[in-house]
């Protein structure tokens, strides 16, 4: 670090790019995401090779590079696969601090659904039954899940 | 010396103004299936796979992983690259380096591009320097209209030469079922349509598209059992300039990183008359006016010429050196996949598998990339192995 440095204030210049995206959903989220919406529903698909069942729905296999037609109702309940309790605020997360983040293993899913865990969090446990709570008001969006929250005795 | 590699499997989407019905990586795995089916593959028999898009343009840093469902790279060695406009054709280049150094036989070159999720200015503004150039230079247009008024005022070239070049790439996308935009558009429609940065006007620049193109690459040895008609690299060259706008592009000297990386792929492949060598080339023209001044810069015809060069037909189908069988980037611009589409369109040339924009008989095929500040890369296939 050179002397001068100690002495002023470096000189910046502050820039800040807008750019606004929209992404398209597609047949295939989008029909996850309306299953969601209209009939609180959570849709998987599962892989026609290695039959693994994956949600979201997702078009293809990325382990057996297939297409996915068959389509698989999941029920809104699973088991807690690994979870951390967040304690701290930012603009970016989806609740206010403490919640939980959550991987739940869904009765008949290969893999582990993302979502979050708001209230119970002392309950919360690898292992842990969980169920979602639909919102009252859905427009198609992974948060038209409010939240899992514990379910039954510890 | 590396070894010898050849293309022998091209894919590529229906490419249209946006595409609702697919994410980016549903697209890419349509040109990926393609290109596996067109080399009777199977996403097993690839060793590696290279893929690039353009930065900020959908805001997936990590496209390598991002795109795993549509590549097939799952559990495979993957790396992106991404050079701005010549993205594409680096992205060969580097799956050409894969195979080339002996340490990958089959590999998978994707480009890709989903212009109808972002703003394509506000993305590409991050390509100038952001202390400098950016606050007083920047977008794809001004730059380029800049070019054309430095090339107009010292060969006293028209509007209406540089339309030519826009009537015919859209004349030939008719005979291309994947472009874009498939209408005819004339000189007079090109003079007639509004005016962005003299003397660009909407019809002289190229369309904003969503697709995917995928290119298998195999080595000397593994190409000839995949392919009947491998597309052999004869020749690749890339040459960058760097971000000072005003110091890296003397237009009064030209496109200088192609004269320099068309002049290496030409030693590289022993080409003396290009005309008379090359049989058909896809290049990256950005705009109507890059379709007279770069072919000079190429060595197609001299400093000058390229108004009459054009003009007397020597450009289009049946001409003597045809450009942009497939209608080229005025046709179709997805950007992350448009100069890899330049380089399988080449090899397409040279498999004859054109179909209606098939050039007859292609013995040497030359593609090029253009990007960012000015930069270029070259890229010339044979049908004769090297």
């Amino acid at each position: 670090m050179t002397d001068w440095l100690r002495e002023v204030e470096p000189l910046t210049l502050k820039g800040q790019i807008a750019v606004p995206y929209t992404w398209w959903a597609g047949d295939t989220a989008s029909r996850f995401f309306t299953a969601l919406r209209d009939e609180g529903k959570i849709l998987g698909t599962r892989c026609p090779e290695c039959r693994k069942v994956f949600v979201p729905a997702r078009r293809s296999c990325s382990r057996c590079f297939v297409e996915m037609d068959q389509w698989v109702e999941l029920p809104p309940e699973g088991v807690v696969e690994a979870f951390t309790i967040v304690r701290y605020a930012h603009p970016i997360q989806p609740a206010e601090p403490p919640f939980a983040y959550v991987l739940v293993k869904l009765d008949g899913a290969d893999v582990s659904f993302l979502h979050i865990v708001k209230k119970d969090l002392q309950d919360l446990g690898v292992g842990r039954r969980v169920r979602a709570v639909f919102k009252e008001k859905r427009d198609g969006h992974i948060l038209d899940i409010d939240a899992f929250e514990p379910v039954g005795e510890h | 010396m590396g070894r010898r590699v050849a293309i022998v499997g091209t894919g590529q989407t229906y490419h249209k103004s946006h595409r609702p019905d697919v994410t980016s990586r549903e697209m890419i795995r349509e040109a990926v299936v393609a290109a596996l089916a067109d080399a009777d593959l199977t996403i097993k028999d690839i060793d590696a796979v290279v893929i690039g898009n353009m930065d900020h343009f959908e805001s997936i840093n990590y496209v390598d992983t991002y795109s795993v469902e549509g590549s097939g790279a799952f559990m495979k060695p993957v790396m992106k690259v991404s050079t701005g406009g010549t993205t594409g054709s680096t992205v060969a280049i580097a799956a050409y380096y894969h195979v080339a150094s002996g340490l990958f036989d089959r590999v998978l070159a994707v480009g890709f591009e989903k212009n109808s999720e972002s703003d394509t200015t506000a993305a590409i503004i991050t390509c100038s320097d952001p202390v400098w150039d950016r606050f007083s230079y920047s977008g794809a247009i001004p730059s380029l209209a800049t070019e054309a008024t430095a090339y107009m005022e010292k060969y006293g070239a028209t509007q209406e030469d540089a339309a030519m070049v826009g009537e015919r790439d859209r004349g030939h996308a008719l005979n291309n079922p994947y472009a874009h935009l498939r209408r005819p558009l004339t000189v007079a429609d090109i003079m007639a349509s509004p005016m962005l940065a003299y003397p660009i006007k909407l019809g002289d620049i190229c369309p904003r598209s969503d697709g995917a193109c995928a290119v298998i690459l195999a080595a000397d040895g593994i190409a000839q059992k995949i392919a009947s008609r491998p597309a052999w690299f004869k020749a690749v060259s890339v040459r960058h300039t760097y971000t000072w706008f005003g110091d890296s592009t003397d237009y009064n000297k030209g496109l200088v990183s192609l004269q320099r990386a068309s002049r290496e792929a030409y030693a590289q492949a022993g080409i003396k008359n290009p005309v008379e060598e090359i049989d058909v080339a896809e290049l990256y023209l950005p705009y109507t006016w890059a379709g007279l001044k770069w072919i000079e810069d190429l060595g197609f015809c001299g400093p000058g010429e390229a108004a009459r060069f054009v003009g007397d037909g020597n450009t289009h189908m049946g001409g003597k050196l045809p450009v942009n069988p497939s209608g080229g980037v005025l046709s179709t611009n997805c950007i992350g996949a448009t100069a890899l589409l330049r380089v399988a369109e080449a090899a397409i040339q040279i498999m004859g598998k054109g179909g209606k924009r098939q050039v007859p008989d292609v013995k040497t095929a030359l593609a090029t990339g253009f990007g960012g500040c000015f930069w270029s890369d070259v890229v010339i296939l044979s049908a004769v192995r090297p």
